[in-house]
């Protein structure tokens, strides 16, 4: 094709231009986390086994986003709402003493048709704020949030009953603010681990983010999968196609809702503990943030940006307390700054994400 | 009579009469369980004055096409370098609130001018990246916190600790200088004139100024920024000019708030700062595309009397204290029911 | 019945049924007759032209055929609507989908994002079924995206096309999104009947010509078509029958042999105007005092595009821009005004005007009544009073009060904004309960005094109205236009009158400019041949064109 090495260097050098361009904020990230690591001088093979923990107990949750994102619904903010649904479903599991695996996948089954009715009200809401789907989601998480706090601080022990000293506030009414896990404590992580020269790998809960991934694969490529992309196209174009366009926007949200429970339900048993009023408040903000640092924009997202995102955001995570107290001495920087970096990428995804929509 | 009230339902919207009903029934509730509604009511005006100008700095961003204001925090947190400022360098009482405040204002002016540069480039997400600009703001700033050159000692940890304390007493310097100011008793009732009389002036000031030339043209380009480029006037200017006194108006909201308060709190805590006040002017009737100051008035009146008296009212009826969520769930729902209300208007 | 019917070239004789048969159309607007007793056949590979000024009825008829709601929720139509001799219902574009009318669009209905493939497919897409496909819903079908391909690639082979058909949409040439679109619709297999709707608008020359080949090819191939084109030239060319609208009748059926595209002209404009007696001036306008003149004046407007515009304005003229819509003929004051990009030369009086800003040129004193009336031209929950105000304040600092240092920071004066609003009210005779009323709650005709009432307050040197007609009844149209006259007898303003409707322009204007493909093709008298006025507009004068 090409005779002239010269155009082909000249190609080739183009070429890496636009894949450093295209790729920008990953790779910025990339040399922060790998600056901050040198930095903090921290031991790689604690560093190793934390990002595979952590890479095996958020991937799922950053992965529940990529539909929404597809069917043109952007950054669903609204996971929360989901994995509060996975929690009710924990709550539930502990209080009736279920436990190990059986536990675990009983939680997994009973989250399902909360996450259902819970991803369908949202779809419906989003449906009534097109073009403002984003704030919507986020306040409605926030919304969420304060109706979860209504039923498991005021109803649960007197319009709900439930008894259960161990789970409840001293005077009966009212969830405790931690509920020990130990029921279905590392249930999945533990079923399938082996051990790599040190490294712990929790085969059985990665197996299952695999999975999922190729689930997510094959789901976009079947009728359904399709009128999704349509729709976040070109919401009226999609309509003039003959695609019903709310009904598939909703269905979207339900998917990721029911995901979202499960992937907070794989957090919970890898964490242990249960932070009934704290444990799901920041999973869309770093869910988001994580699948945004993989290069991924509200419009656009891709297995993969979610896998590096992950890997790549948590690795920071880990890294940036000791980084900060290497730099300045104070360890707490390094805190702010994560937290910085979290509201500041989605900050500014979402900021070029309306700049282009204008162009 | 049915149909009149049908009607005045509809012009009401279904939430403003729940949230009216709701206060009602709290001072039912109040005098049967022989509460005494005097301090009650005192202390809700108190809550007016305190929050009344951070919920008015909502106005020029609406007016001006932007849409609800939720990086306010940007404003709050200029307003918070103010009053460190004026601390730092000793000022005491009502000059330590004024210096706070004149402080502040180069800094809004500017932090407001940058912050309008950015909505101009994303329009039709403005709140959105406004609200994610706030939070970044916030989480930025504790990193200011930490470092900043402060050295007065009220201001930073004793020992043990670097940087900014999390939360410092204006005992010594502006605490409840306006809450003071002019107080005075009537039948029972404590009524803080001196600070209902600043977010009055406040109010006069903020009116006076949509009925200039300039704030004329803020208005028409944010009700059809077509038209008022038909008329010569640049709307990606006026944006600015709402923009920039709206964080303003943020700035001047937080030093009030804080005297009142009698701490100022920093780090994390301006981060949700946005929300009740966006919720407030909603509950006071603007949607978002129109706010005057009647609905910042009533809105501010009807949010924080039905926080000021949930409290204490429901303590008799149920244990715990519910009011933070119904803080939650009532500020949240009224945003929620705003967005997603049809308004006609097409965004991108 | 029908004149034309054993007249065409190519096809099969036609003894049985047409493909597509209109009867008896009748529909209204409001009480306004807009199509009056249309027939119109189509036969299978026939390419049949449908053709007209704006507001002949042609896309109204298009609407009814296509089933689409605009016309249900204006009260139906009358009429019959036949495919393939048997009467049916089009309650809905989807049903007239099934039926095998197939429609490509004047603006694309692609998907940017998608492959040629992907759009051409769209929401047909072909499907395996799979094991959770049978439990669950066949929606989880995996898409056989190589027969797909496949499909895709015959289609476009059937128009003669060589496109990838694996590229995104999103790069292809303007052309070649046409035929994406027409592939689409040829790919559904039951399609018997295309509708054209203006499609070689947007086309550049060589990409028309191939379209043009690509439609004859279709309709070799049996296909009926149907083709709205203003393009004259070109429907001569291709078309073999020729239905011309004027005024929601059928004026003319012609064949193809023999057709002159002034005759067609000719009918598509033919009525005869009477001119009412104007008041008379002074002194006549002249070419020895330009008060504007336009060099090479581009302006970026959607949709109106102006590709450099040379025009001169005789101070104390009446100058009408005409020309069919999407033209350019709106670009003109819009740009003047700076409320799209423009580019080029424009001198008042021989003074340079800054382009691209709006505030210098209503400081050069032109006004400006926008043809969007309900955007550009109103604040419509503001009153009466403050729309006719607004803009002078803005530019002039006029209705101002108190003595500030900077102008931006002195008060409305209410009273002498009362005072200037209850003059023009009388004035312009705007009906209203009173100054205050809010400017949403007025009719149209009302709304556009209103308009005309905050030009007039900026006492303006040249008044550019777009439009002022267009959307009030009949009555307030005259009043509209006496205004016009009025203001450039008395008040010896120039006024620059852009419009769609060719009989107003007639009706009041000194000179009519056309505009053609967004440039000057010429400027007639209102006594010109309605003849040349017709070739004008399409694109050419009497002497140029040879076609026929």
């Amino acid at each position: 094709m090409n005779t002239q090495t010269s155009a082909v260097s000249a190609n080739m050098s183009a070429g890496l231009m636009s894949i450093v361009k295209k790729n920008a904020v990953p790779i910025l990230f990339a040399i922060l986390s790998i600056l901050s690591v040198v930095v903090a001088k921290m031991n790689p093979l604690f560093l190793v086994n934390e990002i595979i923990t952590r890479l095996a107990r958020n991937a799922f949750l950053v992965l529940a986003l990529l539909i929404p994102v597809s069917a043109g619904l952007g950054l669903n903010f609204a996971i929360v709402v989901g994995a509060m649904a996975g929690q009710v479903a924990v709550i539930a599991i502990t209080h009736w003493k279920i436990e190990g695996l059986l536990g675990f996948f009983l939680a997994m089954l009973g989250s399902v048709p909360l996450a259902v009715i819970m991803g369908y009200l949202v779809g419906q809401v989003m449906n009534r704020a097109k073009g403002r789907e984003m704030i919507t989601s986020m306040v409605l998480g926030f919304f969420a949030n304060g109706i979860y706090q209504l039923v498991f601080l005021f109803l649960v022990g007197t319009v709900i009953p439930m008894k259960n000293r161990s789970m409840m506030l001293p005077d009966g009414v009212g969830i405790r603010n931690t509920v020990d896990l130990f029921g279905i404590s590392r249930a999945l992580d533990n079923l399938w681990r082996i051990n790599v020269a040190g490294i712990r790998i929790p085969l059985a809960s990665l197996l299952l983010v695999v999975l999922l991934c190729i689930a997510l694969h094959y789901f976009m490529q079947t009728r359904l999968g399709q009128q999704m992309r349509a729709v976040g196209q070109d919401i009226n174009i999609a309509a003039v196609a003959g695609i019903n366009v709310d009904r598939t926007r909703v269905i979207a949200m339900i998917l990721s809702t029911v995901l979202a429970a499960w992937g907070q339900l794989i957090f919970l048993q890898n964490i242990s503990t249960l932070n009934t009023y704290n444990s799901h408040e920041q999973v869309g903000t770093f869910a988001i943030a994580a699948l945004l640092v993989g290069g991924a924009t509200a419009r656009r997202a891709t297995i993969w940006q979610a896998l590096l995102g992950v890997l790549l955001f948590h690795t920071l995570f880990v890294v940036s307390p000791s980084a900060g107290q290497a730099i300045i001495g104070i360890p707490q920087i390094g805190e702010y700054f994560r937290v910085f970096v979290a509201y500041g990428v989605i900050g500014v995804a979402l900021a070029l994400h309306a700049w282009q929509a204008r162009e | 009579m049915k149909e009149r009230l049908r009607n005045l339902i509809a012009q009401l919207g279904v939430p403003r009469v729940i949230i009216i009903g709701f206060v009602l029934a709290l001072f039912v509730i109040a005098y049967s369980t022989k509460l005494p509604i005097g301090p009650l009511f005192s202390a809700s005006l108190v809550r007016v004055g305190m929050n009344g100008v951070l919920v008015l700095a909502m106005v020029p961003t609406i007016s001006a096409g932007v849409g609800l204001n939720f990086g306010l925090p940007v404003g709050v947190l200029c307003g918070l370098v103010g009053a460190l400022i004026s601390m730092q360098m000793d000022f005491k009482g009502f000059m330590g609130f004024i210096m706070a405040i004149l402080f502040s204002l180069p800094l809004a002016v500017l932090a407001g001018w940058g912050y309008a540069a950015l909505l101009n480039k994303v329009k039709g997400q403005e709140m959105m990246v406004g609200t994610y600009l706030g939070f970044s703001s916030v989480a930025g700033m504790c990193i200011f916190w930490l470092l900043a050159p402060f050295d007065n000692p009220e201001l930073v940890w004793a020992i043990g600790g670097q940087g900014l304390r999390y939360t410092l007493t204006l005992d010594n310097h502006f605490g409840k200088v306006l809450n003071r100011l002019f107080q005075v008793s009537f039948g029972g009732l404590e009524i803080p004139l001196g600070l209902l009389g600043f977010f009055g002036l406040m109010c006069l000031l903020v009116h006076l100024f949509f009925s200039t030339k300039m704030g004329l043209a803020v208005k028409a380009a944010g009700a059809n920024p077509r038209f008022a480029q038909a008329s010569g006037i640049d709307p990606d200017r006026t944006r600015t000019v709402g923009v920039v006194l709206s964080t303003v108006l943020g700035a001047i909201g937080i030093v009030v708030y804080a005297q009142s308060y009698g701490f100022i709190q920093l780090y994390m805590a301006p981060l949700m700062m946005a929300f009740p006040a966006v919720a407030a002017i909603l509950i006071g009737g603007a949607n978002l595309q129109r706010a005057t100051i009647g609905h910042v008035i009533l809105g501010t009146f009807l949010f924080q009397t039905l926080l000021t008296t949930a409290l204490p009212v429901t303590s008799r009826v149920i244990q715990g204290d519910i009011s933070e969520v119904a803080r939650l769930i009532i500020s949240n729902g009224m945003i929620l029911y705003a967005l997603t209300r049809g308004d006609g208007r097409e965004t991108a | 019945m029908q004149p034309g019917n054993c007249l065409y070239v190519g096809g099969i004789r036609d003894t049985v049924a047409h493909v597509l048969e209109m009867r008896g159309i009748n529909k209204s607007f409001f009480g306004t007759t807009v199509l009056k007793d249309v027939d119109l056949a189509v036969d299978a590979g026939e390419i049949h032209a449908l053709v007209g000024e704006n507001g002949a009825g042609k896309s109204t008829l298009m609407n009814i055929l296509f089933g689409m709601p605009v016309i249900h929720n204006t009260g139906g139509y009358e009429g019959q609507i036949l495919v393939d001799g048997e009467q049916v219902e089009i309650p809905s574009p989807g049903v007239a989908m099934q039926l095998g009318i197939g429609m490509v669009h004047q603006e694309f209905m692609l998907m940017p994002g998608f492959t040629v493939t992907e759009n051409i497919k769209l929401n047909r897409e072909i499907s395996r079924p799979n094991l959770l496909s049978r439990i669950i819903s066949d929606k989880l079908e995996l898409l056989d995206v190589s027969q797909m391909g496949k499909d895709s690639r015959q289609a476009l082979d059937k128009l003669g096309v060589d496109i990838d058909h694996w590229l995104p949409v999103a790069g292809l040439p303007v052309g070649y999104m046409q035929f994406v679109e027409i592939a689409r619709e040829i790919d559904k297999s039951q399609v018997k009947a295309l509708v054209f709707d203006e499609p070689t608008a947007v086309l550049t020359e060589s990409e028309a010509e191939l379209f043009l080949g690509a439609v004859q090819r279709l309709s070799e191939a049996g296909l009926a078509i149907l083709f709205i084109s203003h393009r004259l030239a070109e429907v001569v060319a291709v078309a073999h029958r020729i239905t011309v609208l004027r005024d929601g009748e059928v004026v003319g059926r012609l064949s193809q042999n023999g057709v002159k595209v002034e005759r067609i002209a000719e009918m598509m404009v033919g009525r005869q105007i009477k001119r009412p007696a104007l008041p008379p001036r002074t002194s006549e306008p002249s070419d020895d005092d330009i008060i504007l003149e336009t060099k090479n004046l581009e302006v970026q407007m959607p949709g109106e595009r102006l590709k450099g515009l040379n025009l001169a304005v005789r101070r104390g003229e009446i100058l009408g821009l005409g020309g069919l819509a999407g033209h350019g003929k709106v670009a003109v004051a819009n740009g003047i005004m700076g409320l799209y990009p423009a580019s080029g030369s424009v001198r008042i009086e021989g003074r340079e005007l800054p382009l691209n800003d709006p505030a210098a040129a209503l400081q050069s004193r032109l006004a400006f009544v926008s043809e969007d009336r309900r955007g550009t031209g109103l604040l419509l929950d503001e009153s009466i009073e403050d729309n006719i105000a607004f803009t002078s304040m803005q530019s002039q600092n006029r209705f101002l009060k108190g003595s500030v240092p900077w102008q931006g920071l002195r008060v409305r004066d209410g009273e002498a904004i009362r005072k200037q609003a209850l003059k023009t009210i009388e004035e312009l005779d705007i009906r209203c309960t009173g100054p205050e009323q809010p400017v949403r709650r007025l009719s149209g005709g009302n709304q556009q005094k209103v308009c005309l009432a905050r030009a007039l307050t900026l006492s303006p040197r040249i008044l550019f109205a777009s439009e002022p007609t267009r959307g009030i009844d009949v009555g307030a149209k005259s009043l509209v236009l006496d205004l016009l006259v009025k203001f450039n007898r008395e008040l010896g303003m120039t006024v620059v009158l852009t419009s769609s409707e060719l009989a107003e322009l007639r009706m009041i204007c000194d000179r009519i400019a056309i505009i053609y493909q967004g440039r000057l093709v010429g400027i007639l008298t209102p006594d010109d041949s309605d003849v040349e006025f017709g070739l004008m507009m399409a694109g050419g004068r009497v002497s140029e064109v040879g076609v026929g």
